[in-house]
């Protein structure tokens, strides 16, 4: 078999990573795993900061082009594939994206800084053996409650976020969620919450993100 | 007017919108939302906007949020009108879309951070936390040692030319400008170079003078 042009660099334990992995999944492209050893501190090497001037991960490689930032991979993807797999993830026409988006910022600019700080204090640090900040988990568990409030108010009306179809806008929450539901005593934030229970067991069980859980768990 | 923009025209996402409206030369309504009576927070307001924040948008039927979803609403429902913020080419839009999103997630988290240390506490009265300042602005620093790399090889953030990429950084770029925290876009000389650039902009001169 020929090598995928699409390449992934970084491990699929990382939630932006996982973001992309899931994406290209949901899309039905075949890519390639590349391996970066984080605790060589791969990722700050200059071959790798040529890709990704930031030194994070992921980066990601399609023919002869080069990004980084996975909300931006994942759009590029739904915008080169839109009938490949699952077709509908950035809409189809500019009014449906235009919401999509609107949730996706959503993801990107209130859920994502509270459920990270809780997903690195709650799963990451303890694995690093670093110490937890609990002012900080409260404050940033407080901040997430008042989100999920607006989830929950949402859901009630709209099977997605965005509509009736799964897209990027509930995609993009895999990651985070995936860990404080499995990894942490915080699974309660979203299961006391009936309509984003309810979401939460819907995007979880999809076997595009099964498959990207298997591949962390590897 | 089918277009109205609801909000505070001292708020950055709000600019963030105006910046956009202005450079594509579309007439709108601007509806101003009284923060300080808590306006964002009635329910009228919230079915606009369900997080309670500024700004809140609508075009005809259609009703958005979240200042990034608006402006790209803008740049690709109206490519014809004023300036194109967008490129066609969908490799080369792919590279503008990279860098819209390294403003969202790396610039504006420690920029708009340092606006409020810097520029919005003075104005309400409040006290600079200067140790918050400190760690602010190291983080900034390095997310503009990028900048200015990145801006040696391409004369905008997303290529050749200005697209939204470099628009959404106008409105904490305004503030920060008023602030001691110009000095570190100073310090980097294509930096420098391209924000004098990009805030020099009639359009962006003219939302911000009216």
């Amino acid at each position: 078999m020929a090598t995928p042009p699409v390449k992934v660099y970084g491990p699929p334990l990382s939630t932006a990573v996982s973001r992309v992995l899931v994406c290209l999944l949901e899309k039905d492209v075949p890519f390639q795993l590349v391996p970066v050893n984080m605790a060589k501190m791969e990722h700050k090497k200059p071959d790798y900061v040529k890709m990704q001037p930031f030194g994070q991960v992921p980066a990601f490689q399609d023919d002869d082009i080069t990004l980084f930032e996975s909300r931006a991979i994942c759009r590029y993807l739904a915008e080169k594939y839109p009938n490949k797999g699952t077709a509908g993830l950035f809409g189809t026409n500019p009014l449906v994206k235009a919401s999509i988006d609107q949730w996706l910022e959503a993801e990107s600019q209130s859920f994502n800084p509270p459920s990270s700080v809780l997903t690195f204090q709650l799963f990451f640090a303890p694995l690093m053996k670093l110490k937890q900040d609990e002012a900080l988990i409260k404050q940033n568990e407080a901040k997430l409650e008042k989100v999920l409030d607006v989830y929950e108010n949402r859901l009630g009306s709209s099977r997605y976020l965005a509509g009736d179809e799964f897209t990027l806008a509930d995609l993009s929450h895999l990651p985070n969620t995936q860990f404080l539901v499995e990894k942490t005593d915080k699974a309660e934030l979203f299961t006391s919450r009936k309509n984003v229970g309810r979401w939460w067991s819907e995007i979880s069980t999809r076997p595009a993100w099964k498959k990207v859980v298997e591949m962390q768990n590897a | 007017m089918a277009i109205k923009l609801y909000g505070t025209a001292a708020s950055t996402n709000v600019l963030r919108v105006m910046a956009c409206l202005a450079e594509k030369e579309l007439d709108y309504e601007f509806v101003n939302v009284n923060m300080s009576n808590k306006e964002h927070k009635s329910p009228e307001f919230l079915s606009r906007n369900p997080f309670g924040q500024v700004p809140a948008f609508e075009d005809g039927d259609l009703k958005l949020f979240e200042s990034r979803a608006i402006t790209q609403y803008l740049a690709h429902t109206y490519p014809d009108n004023g300036t194109n913020l967008i490129i066609h080419d969908p490799k080369k839009m792919a590279i503008v879309g990279v860098w819209i999103e390294v403003e969202a997630q790396k610039f504006d988290r420690f920029g708009s951070k340092l606006a409020w240390e810097l520029a919005y506490k003075p104005m309400f009265g409040l006290t600079t936390d200067e140790t918050v300042v400190e760690e602010h602005e190291k983080n900034l620093e390095q997310v503009l040692d990028v900048y200015e790399s990145r801006l040696s090889e391409s004369k905008y953030l997303g290529g050749d030319c200005f697209t939204l990429a470099d628009l959404h950084h106008l409105p904490v770029l305004k503030y920060l400008f008023g602030t001691k925290a110009k000095r570190l876009f100073d310090a980097r000389p294509h930096v420098s170079a391209w924000a004098a650039d990009i805030q020099s902009r009639p359009a962006w001169v003219k939302a911000i003078t009216a």
